[in-house]
C-alpha cells in the first residue's frame, strides 16, 4: 500500500496542516521527533512495556456467545478496549504520546476532552509521569460527565471549562489550540483523536493500531482465518481506525464505521460528518464536516458526548472518498438500545460510544452467515453513562 | 491599520465604521470575515464575530458589503478570513468576487504558504494581495518562504498567542522585524496586541504599518445598543491611534 499519509501530511486531498504560523515550527518539531522515534527500538520497547505493565495489555478479543445466538447470524467478537486501565482505549495514545513529549523535554501537557475519557487517560499519564496538565473541557460536557472531572482532579489535573460556542468538544479543542498558540514553547499538546494537523492524525493512528494489531492476531488464533467484518464507532476516529488500519490491506475484510446519528439524521440533529457532511477544512485538517453552505461549522449532536463532534479524522475522510470503508449512522435511541442489550446478555457495560458500534452490529450480524465472523470495537466501558442525565433515560426502558 | 469584524455588531454598522475609521486617518482597513471558530482569536474577537454569526452573515454578504462601500471610498481594503468559508466559496469564485467588488488583499491566519498553492494561484489571476503572517516562532527559512509569498505587505504577528489587546508591548517585535527585513523590501505590518497610542507609536518606529483590532472592537463593545456613541468613540479611538502612528 502507499505509505498513509504522504510526506507533506495528506491522505488524497484530506489531512495536512492549517494551523496560525506560529504553530507550524512546533508541528514540524513534533514530526521529526516522531520520524526519529517510531523507528527506535528503545522507543517502541518502552511503549510496549507500559502496555503490557501499566495498560494491561493485550486485552481479550472474546466471543460474545448469548449476543451472537440472541441475534441468529455471525459470529461475534468484541475487542475489550474497555478492560484497558482507566476503561476505554484512549490511554494507548496517551502513553504514546507522553513518552514522545518526554522525549522532546516538554514539561507542560494540555488536552482537550469530550467525554472526558481522554481527559483522564491524560491525567493518568501525566500523574504517573510526574507532568503538569491542563484539560479543556466544554461546559456541557463537564455537566454530563461529572464522573470523569472528578477523576482527573483527584489525579492532579487542572480541569478548566470551557463556555465558547456549543460548550463540547469542538470548543474544547478551540481552546486548547488557543493555549497552545500562547504556550508552544514549553508546552505539550496531546491531542486524544486521530484529528487535527498532520502529524498528530499520524501520531495518534500508529499509537491507537494495537488494537487492531492485537485484534488481527487473536482472530487468526481463534478463527484460523480474518475478520469478514470489523465495525467501531466513529466521532473523531481514533478506536476506529486503530482497528482499520492493520485491516487496511486485507482487502476481503469490510470496515464500517459508526457515526451519531444523533436524535435522527433529518432532524439535523446529529454527528454523522462522514454520512452526511461536506469536505472543509477544520482544526487544522481538511476532512469530512458539518457545516452550513457559507462555511461556518455545525454544532454537532449525540447523546453519547465522545461521538459529539463536526469534524472527523482525515485519513477516515479518505476511507470514504476512496471507499475503503463504509459509514453508517446510529440514533440516540437505537445506542441505548444496544447499551442495554450488550449490558443484559453479555454483562458488559459498554460506553455510550461503543454503543452505536453494537447496535450496529445488531443490524447487520442477523442478515450474515452463521459461518461470518464480526470484530467490533468495545472502545470503553459505560460506567461513566449510568449515571447524571442517562440515569433516567435508561431505566424508563425497564 | 484598524481590524473590525464584518457584521458586529450589523451589517450597516460596519459600512458606517468602515468610513468613520478612513476619515479618522486609517490608511488600510482589514474587514474580519466573522468564522464559528476562530482558534486564532482571542476572546475579543471570538464575541465580535459570535455577534456577527448571530445576524447570519456570510461571506459572499460582505464581500457585497464592500462593493457597496466602494462606492464611497477609496481606501485599501483586505479582507481577513479563516480559511474554510474560502475553501467553501471555492477560491477562484472567491478571488474574482473579491476583486469584482473591490477587495483589495487578503489575509488568512490558519494557512500557512505550504496549503496555498491553490489560493495564491487564483490570487494572482485576479490581482488579489495575499497577506501572510510571520510569528516570533517562524524560523529564518519560514521567514524567507513566508515572505516570498507575501504580497501587499507581510504581516508580524507580535506575539505567540491569540488576538487581544495587552498591557505591554512584546520584546520579540524588533528582532522579529529586523530578521525579516534581511528577507524581503516589501512593507512589513505588526499586529496583535497592540492597543494604545503609546504602543502603537513604539510599533511605528519599528513598522511599516500597526494593525489593531481587539481594542476598536473594545470600544465598539462598550456602546452596542448605541449607534451614534460607537461612531463617535471609534472615531475618536482611532484617531488618537493614527496620530500615534503618524506624530507621537
Amino acid at each position: 500500500m502507499q505509505p498513509l499519509p504522504d510526506a507533506t501530511g495528506h491522505f488524497g486531498e484530506f489531512g495536512g496542516r492549517y494551523v496560525p504560523e506560529t504553530l507550524m515550527p512546533a508541528l514540524l518539531e513534533l514530526e521529526e521527533a516522531y520520524r526519529v522515534l517510531s523507528v527506535d527500538p528503545e522507543f517502541q520497547k518502552e511503549f510496549k512495556y507500559y502496555l503490557r505493565e501499566y495498560v494491561g495489555r493485550p486485552n481479550p478479543l472474546y466471543y460474545a456467545e448469548r449476543l451472537t445466538e440472541e441475534l441468529g447470524g455471525a459470529k461475534i467478537y468484541l475487542k475489550r478496549e474497555d478492560l484497558n486501565h482507566t476503561g476505554a482505549h484512549k490511554i494507548n495514545n496517551t502513553v504514546g504520546q507522553i513518552l514522545l513529549a518526554r522525549r522532546m523535554g516538554k514539561k507542560r501537557i494540555i488536552a482537550e476532552t469530550g467525554a472526558g475519557q481522554h481527559g483522564v487517560a491524560t491525567a493518568t499519564v501525566t500523574a504517573k509521569f510526574n507532568m503538569e496538565c491542563e484539560v479543556y473541557m466544554g461546559e456541557e460536557d463537564m455537566e454530563r460527565q461529572a464522573l470523569n472531572v472528578f477523576r482527573m482532579r483527584l489525579m492532579g489535573a487542572k480541569v478548566t471549562p470551557v463556555d465558547s460556542g456549543s460548550r463540547t468538544l469542538k470548543d474544547a479543542i478551540n481552546a486548547s489550540f488557543r493555549d497552545w498558540v500562547t504556550n508552544v514553547r514549553t508546552t505539550y499538546l496531546l491531542i486524544g483523536s486521530v484529528v487535527g494537523a498532520h502529524p498528530y492524525p499520524m501520531i495518534v493512528r500508529d499509537f491507537q493500531s494495537v488494537i487492531g494489531v492485537e485484534t488481527r492476531e487473536q482472530i487468526l488464533e481463534k478463527e484460523g482465518r480474518l475478520p469478514d467484518c470489523v465495525v467501531a464507532s466513529v466521532g473523531g476516529g481514533s478506536n476506529s481506525l486503530g482497528m482499520f488500519y492493520p485491516f487496511y490491506d486485507d482487502e476481503n475484510v469490510e470496515m464500517v464505521g459508526v457515526e451519531a446519528a444523533g436524535e435522527s439524521i433529518l432532524s439535523g440533529k446529529h454527528a454523522a460528518s462522514l454520512s452526511e457532511g461536506s469536505v472543509g477544512v477544520f482544526h487544522g485538517a481538511k476532512c469530512y464536516l458539518l457545516q452550513e453552505d457559507d462555511g461556518q461549522i455545525t454544532p454537532a449532536h449525540s447523546i453519547s458526548a465522545g461521538l459529539d463532534y463536526p469534524g472527523v479524522g482525515p485519513e477516515h475522510s479518505y476511507y470514504k472518498a476512496s471507499g475503503r470503508a463504509s459509514y453508517v449512522s446510529i440514533t440516540d435511541d437505537e445506542a441505548v438500545e444496544g447499551f442495554k442489550l450488550l449490558s443484559e446478555l453479555e454483562g458488559i457495560i459498554p460506553a455510550l460510544e461503543s454503543a452505536h458500534a453494537i447496535a450496529h452490529v445488531e443490524k447487520i450480524a442477523p442478515m450474515m452467515d452463521q459461518n461470518a465472523i464480526i470484530a467490533v470495537c468495545l472502545s470503553g466501558r459505560g460506567d461513566k453513562d449510568v449515571g447524571g442525565e442517562m440515569g433516567p433515560p435508561l431505566a424508563l426502558g425497564h | 491599520m484598524p481590524y473590525i469584524c464584518a457584521g458586529d455588531p450589523t451589517p450597516e454598522l460596519s459600512q458606517k465604521l468602515l468610513l468613520t475609521l478612513e476619515e479618522s486617518g486609517a490608511d488600510l482597513i482589514e474587514f474580519g470575515v466573522p468564522f464559528s471558530d476562530p482558534i486564532a482569536d482571542g476572546p475579543t474577537i471570538q464575541r465580535a464575530s459570535e455577534r456577527a454569526l448571530a445576524g447570519k452573515i456570510s461571506l459572499r454578504q460582505i464581500i457585497d458589503l464592500v462593493r457597496e462601500v466602494r462606492r464611497k471610498t477609496e481606501i485599501p481594503i483586505a479582507l481577513m478570513s479563516y480559511y474554510n468559508p474560502i475553501f467553501r466559496m471555492g477560491e477562484e469564485e472567491f478571488c474574482r468576487s473579491a476583486t469584482e467588488a473591490g477587495v483589495d488583499g487578503v489575509i488568512v491566519p490558519d494557512l500557512p504558504p505550504e496549503e496555498a498553492g491553490t489560493l495564491l494561484a487564483s490570487a494572482e489571476q485576479y490581482n488579489l494581495a495575499t497577506v501572510f503572517l510571520v510569528s516570533p516562532t517562524s524560523t529564518p527559512e519560514r521567514l524567507n518562504a513566508i515572505a516570498a509569498v507575501s504580497s501587499g505587505f507581510t504581516y508580524c504577528v507580535s506575539v505567540t498567542g491569540v488576538t487581544g489587546a495587552r498591557d505591554s508591548l512584546s520584546d520579540e517585535i524588533a528582532p522579529m522585524i529586523s530578521q525579516l527585513r534581511e528577507h524581503t523590501y516589501k512593507p512589513v505590518c505588526v499586529g496583535f496586541g497592540v492597543s494604545t497610542r503609546k504602543q502603537a507609536h513604539e510599533v511605528a518606529q519599528l513598522a511599516d504599518g500597526v494593525i489593531v483590532g481587539s481594542a476598536i472592537i473594545n470600544v465598539i463593545e462598550q456602546h452596542l445598543d448605541d449607534e451614534a456613541a460607537i461612531l463617535s468613540n471609534v472615531r475618536e479611538f482611532a484617531g488618537e491611534l493614527a496620530r500615534g502612528v503618524k506624530e507621537g
